[in-house]
């Protein structure tokens, strides 16, 4: 079953998680955003223009949750341009390749350039990996495009995959976010605190962080708020949730109420009291008989 | 013996299926205070009425018990209402339409709200199962950030037994709170 969505509801880094997470594989496509004129409404009952998918702007495929290449709508994605843009061949030798080598697969092509000395397989791997990455953190930056995550669609075998962790992709992909807001969305509550997931497992193996990060996980403590870390840190506000909402969203770390805060206020009910609602003292045998009836209706 | 009333409320976006949730198991005609939607309004066209203040089911279970359903408005502009129909719950349900991503964040809000009204259990109902595009409930839990320990249940809040599928769900995680 296909996901399907829009950027501005579910942005690249969740759909990335949630890839990362489930393992899945398959293929994300992105496509350029067509307003209609028919109106949506969000969960809140706020309307806007629906937008439907256009021409495909990006793809990125993945297998067991782990980016393996991704491709951008305009751009050339053959194997001679992708080492140009690496500088592993100058300008003159990528047009000959591209010229000459156009019969072949992406994996024979290479083969071919390995074995003539142009290129090693190192960097092969490297050029493509990084031209996947910076597709993919283009991608990151986009808000408001449809999208479609199509279950079990792999390139063809004759491409030349290399396989990324995203956790790291999501880490990188934060750091470079210039949007605050969404950042303020995601974050609002700096006094909530921060701990490990209880089943950390591997979850930090081969995980690069900047010396920042690394300071903010020293802090990582239930009893810590995010403010009281990001003052040890000596950062800002802005700079403790792009590091935060990264660690969250690579599923590194996990949101905790301090002791001693109070539960969130009701966001909703204009001018409402603050409501710690007390739950009613209903009997184990009441909540039997529910059942039954519940069961037999 | 007095007559002993429990309640349970059921919440989620605009449009998520709360009204049709409990229709399908309300065993007296559902009272709503819905209302048309006006041509100017930003619902119109996508259902013919919403939910102004609350929806209200009921389920007899003997001549001194009986259980309420109270389904919440799923506009923001009616959350006023939220925390009067939360006082007193056994249990909620939070209702998301699977098919909509666009109410996912609101869904989200809506769950951390009523979590923080009171410490009741609660479960999620997937709902609209049956739509095409409907994201299943595991990734649906992972887009939403729920917990793995709280219940995050296939619906179609038009069928019967899907309904009191999720229902006994939120009983049997009452009881299992009762014993812990």
């Amino acid at each position: 079953m296909a996901l399907k969505g829009n950027l501005a509801d579910f942005s690249t880094t969740q759909i990335l998680n949630l890839i990362s997470l489930a393992r899945k594989t398959g293929t994300l496509r992105v496509y350029a955003p067509v307003e209609t004129n028919e109106m949506i409404t969000d969960g809140a009952g706020n309307k806007r223009k629906k937008v439907v998918p256009g021409k495909e702007r990006a793809s990125a495929a993945f297998r067991e949750g782990r980016l393996i290449l991704a491709s951008m709508g305009e751009q050339d994605g053959h194997l001679a341009n992708v080492l140009h843009k690496a500088g592993k061949l100058n300008a003159e030798q990528a047009r000959v390749i591209r010229e000459r080598g156009a019969k072949y697969s992406d994996k024979a092509l290479a083969l071919m350039l390995i074995n003539a000395n142009y290129v090693t397989q190192a960097d092969v791997v490297r050029s493509i990996q990084q031209h996947t990455l910076d597709i993919v953190f283009d991608l990151m930056m986009w808000s408001k495009e449809p999208f479609v995550f199509e279950e079990n669609v792999l390139p063809s075998p004759e491409r030349i995959t290399v396989p990324i962790d995203l956790k790291n992709v999501i880490i990188e992909g934060t750091r470079r976010a210039q949007e605050v807001r969404p950042l303020e969305e995601e974050l609002p509550n700096l006094d909530m605190a921060l701990k490990f997931p209880d089943t950390p497992g591997d979850k930090f193996r081969g995980i690069h962080l900047s010396v920042e990060e690394w300071r903010v996980v020293s802090f990582i403590n239930p009893k810590n708020s995010i403010r009281q870390v990001a003052k040890a840190c000596n950062m800002t506000d802005t700079e403790i949730r792009r590091v935060v909402y990264g660690l969250l969203q690579a599923g590194l770390v996990e949101l905790v109420r301090p002791p001693g805060m109070q539960p969130p206020p009701a966001k909703a009910a204009a001018g409402a009291r603050r409501s710690t609602l007390q739950a009613p003292a209903v009997k184990r045998s009441v909540v039997e008989r529910l059942i039954a009836k519940i069961k037999e209706t | 013996m007095p007559m002993q009333t429990v309640k349970m409320v059921i919440t989620g976006p605009f449009s998520a299926g709360k009204t049709e949730f409990i229709r399908s198991i309300s065993e007296i005609d559902v009272v709503t205070t819905d209302e048309g939607i006006s041509p100017e309004s930003a619902e119109y066209g996508t259902k013919e009425q919403t939910t102004v203040a609350m929806d209200f089911g009921r389920i007899t279970v003997d001549d001194d018990l009986v259980l309420y359903l109270f389904g919440t408005p799923g506009q923001r502009r009616f959350d006023f209402m939220w925390e009067i129909l939360a006082e007193g719950m056994l249990g909620f349900v939070v209702m998301v339409d699977s098919a909509k991503p666009e109410t996912f964040r609101e869904a989200k809000s809506i769950l951390e709200t009523f979590r923080a009204y009171a410490p009741t259990p609660y479960v999620v109902a997937a709902n609209k199962q049956d739509h095409p595009e409907a994201w299943v409930p595991d990734d649906l839990r992972i887009a939403l950030r729920i917990d793995e320990h709280i219940k995050l249940l296939p619906c179609v809040a038009t069928e019967k037994e899907s309904v009191k599928n999720v229902l006994l769900e939120l009983l049997y995680s009452i009881l299992e709170e009762m014993d812990s």
